[in-house]
């Protein structure tokens, strides 16, 4: 079942249902009629209408072929579907899952219709240097990625032949380890400025991919890979086993406080995913701190009471925004 | 056996083009892309629908449009009598086909190529009319995937019992060995995917059949607009400007 299946108490019911109540009579201010569904009739004034996506030309009418909004801008008219797997952008930030190591690439799971590829060529070496990749590097692909690795990179773009590359051209992109992949509905992230997010209140990494695929880990600080690439240069027969990541440097374990607030980010955005709100940076701490003034457990989060009170914090904040207009 | 008695009711209470009551709803199973139940009277069904995702037999793959999977299966507990049901036997087989042809008339595979959509329904109930409801699921499950459709597809069986044309046969009806006439139409475009009959019936009296069977997919279609455009106006709330 989606959305949320939860033993409510009475009165935690009521005040979800008003919290709900409080959201439709928001919405309800701003939206006009504009809500459709497949086969629905799209009404459009003038001839010269330009038909995007979710449109259908049916000779005298456009119609509507996937459930969501009308929307207009200026002779375009499209519809925008409320649920639906990931459409990439280029210069989305992805978080994906390599399901496989082929020749001089690697394919990743990113919840779109087709596997996206990720070329040898088109991400930067761990030892930094740019050159050309050789038939060692080939064989060595799997010391830098293997199957099941998750994976944070962008969108490059489609080849002509329609499938979707990626790149992973600078230090922010590449291996994401030690923290947890939490997989929500594309539609829930909004596509901004920043997805990478560093809380240093709580020492995580918070990246907000694009395809709905959330990773919550351990901060990392980005090494400036130049300065090790100085000393590797020296002897270029070890170039290899250099670069492999340092494990002796690193601690090798998390610790248990950074644990629990990543536990606490993760649950704080299945909440929102299960409530079927936007998930956003601000939101989400805000659900931390909440949880922590309040002081749950990392478990209790999931409660239904917890559900109930961002259901009210969001009615709240969305009443000031519309107030503040 | 008397199927309509002299009141003209029949054997659940119903007048011959009373249909059974519907109940539909989206988003029942948490990990597809798309789900949806679907009753009519006591027969249940559970559509989940997964993709456009990529192609797992890469042989199969077609390079301008979408491949449509479609499995039928049938719950073991779905019946009177408790019985293990192998899977792919003729019947369910058939059933998936025919579920598959419908549904890829409908959706715009040309938009999703090399790509794949499964299609994943399983009778909970048995009833009689399990195709038909069977159908109605996939395409509010297809709907709820966000999978682009020309038309929504709806549909609804019609019999001929006693010399009456009978609407949305039950399973006692159904077994009685008369036609059963299972109409899959595109309301909008005013178009049939799909007419199964497996009896003979005289022409004139096929096209009354036929036409009750029709004002069902009708009635069927405008309570699963309904219930999408609900679905949809809850999403479009609980998101936000």
């Amino acid at each position: 079942m989606r959305g949320v299946q939860l033993p409510f108490s009475n009165t935690q019911k009521l005040r979800y249902e008003r919290a709900l109540a409080q959201l439709e009579s928001l919405s309800s201010k701003v939206n006009t009629n504009a809500t459709v569904i497949v086969a629905d009739t799209i009404p459009v004034d003038e001839d010269g209408a330009l038909k995007g996506h979710g449109t259908l030309d049916m000779g005298k009418n456009v119609v509507a072929t996937v459930c969501g909004v009308v929307e207009r801008v200026n002779k375009l008219v499209y519809v925008r579907s409320l649920r639906a797997r990931y459409k990439p952008e280029i210069g989305d930030i992805i978080v994906g899952r390599v399901i496989e190591v082929a020749p001089k690439r690697w394919r990743l799971e990113i919840n779109f219709s087709q596997d996206a590829v990720l070329m040898l060529s088109s991400m930067n070496l761990p030892d930094g240097i740019q050159r050309r990749r050789t038939a060692i590097d080939e064989l060595n692909m799997r010391t830098i990625f293997v199957e099941n690795d998750v994976i944070c990179a962008e969108v490059r773009g489609f080849q002509h032949d329609g499938s979707l590359h990626l790149q992973a051209r600078s230090q922010k992109y590449g291996k994401l380890e030690r923290g947890r992949l939490l997989t929500i509905p594309p539609y829930l992230v909004k596509r901004r400025k920043q997805h990478f997010h560093h809380l240093d209140q709580y020492g995580v990494d918070l990246i907000l991919g694009c395809n709905g695929f959330i990773w919550i880990g351990e901060h990392v600080e980005v090494k400036d890979a130049m300065v090790e690439d100085q000393v590797n240069k020296s002897d270029p027969e070890n170039a290899h086993s250099g670069s492999l990541p340092d494990s002796s440097e690193e601690p090798t374990s998390t610790p248990p406080e950074t644990r629990q607030y990543i536990c606490r980010i993760a649950n704080a955005i299945t909440v929102f995913a299960a409530l079927d709100f936007m998930v956003t940076l601000e939101g989400v701490i805000e659900m931390v701190n909440l949880s922590l003034s309040l002081n749950l457990g990392v478990d209790e989060m999931l409660n239904a009471e917890f559900h109930v009170q961002v259901a009210e914090k969001e009615a709240e904040r969305r009443s000031t925004l519309t107030k503040r207009r | 056996m008397e199927y309509v008695n002299p009141e003209g009711l029949r054997l659940d209470g119903r007048r011959p083009m009373e249909m059974r009551q519907i109940r539909a709803e989206i988003g029942v199973v948490s990990r597809a892309d798309g789900s949806a139940s679907f009753e009519m009277g006591n027969t249940k069904v559970i559509a989940a629908v997964y993709g456009p995702r990529e192609v797992q037999n890469r042989s199969q793959q077609i390079n301008d449009q979408a491949l449509v999977r479609c499995e039928y299966s049938m719950a073991n507990f779905s019946t009177g009598d408790r019985r293990r049901k192998n899977k792919g036997d003729r019947r369910s087989t058939e059933i998936s086909l025919v579920i598959r042809q419908t549904m890829e008339a409908c959706i715009l595979t040309h938009l999703m190529p090399r790509s794949q959509i499964d299609i994943f329904v399983q009778v909970l109930q048995a009833d009689g009319g399990t195709r038909s409801a069977c159908i109605n699921a996939a395409t509010l499950a297809l709907a709820d995937a966000g999978i682009p459709m020309r038309d929504l597809v709806t549909s609804c069986s019609a019999g001929y019992l006693n010399s009456t044309p009978l609407l949305d046969l039950n399973y006692l009806e159904d077994s009685a060995g008369g036609p059963d006439v299972t109409v899959g139409i595109l309301p909008k475009l005013d178009k049939v995917t799909l007419l199964q009959m497996d009896a003979k019936l005289p022409i004139d009296t096929f096209e009354t059949v036929m036409q009750l069977a029709v004002e069902g997919c009708k009635a069927v279609e405008s309570y699963i607009r309904e219930i999408l455009l609900e679905n949809t106006k809850k999403l479009e709330i609980r998101r936000g400007a």
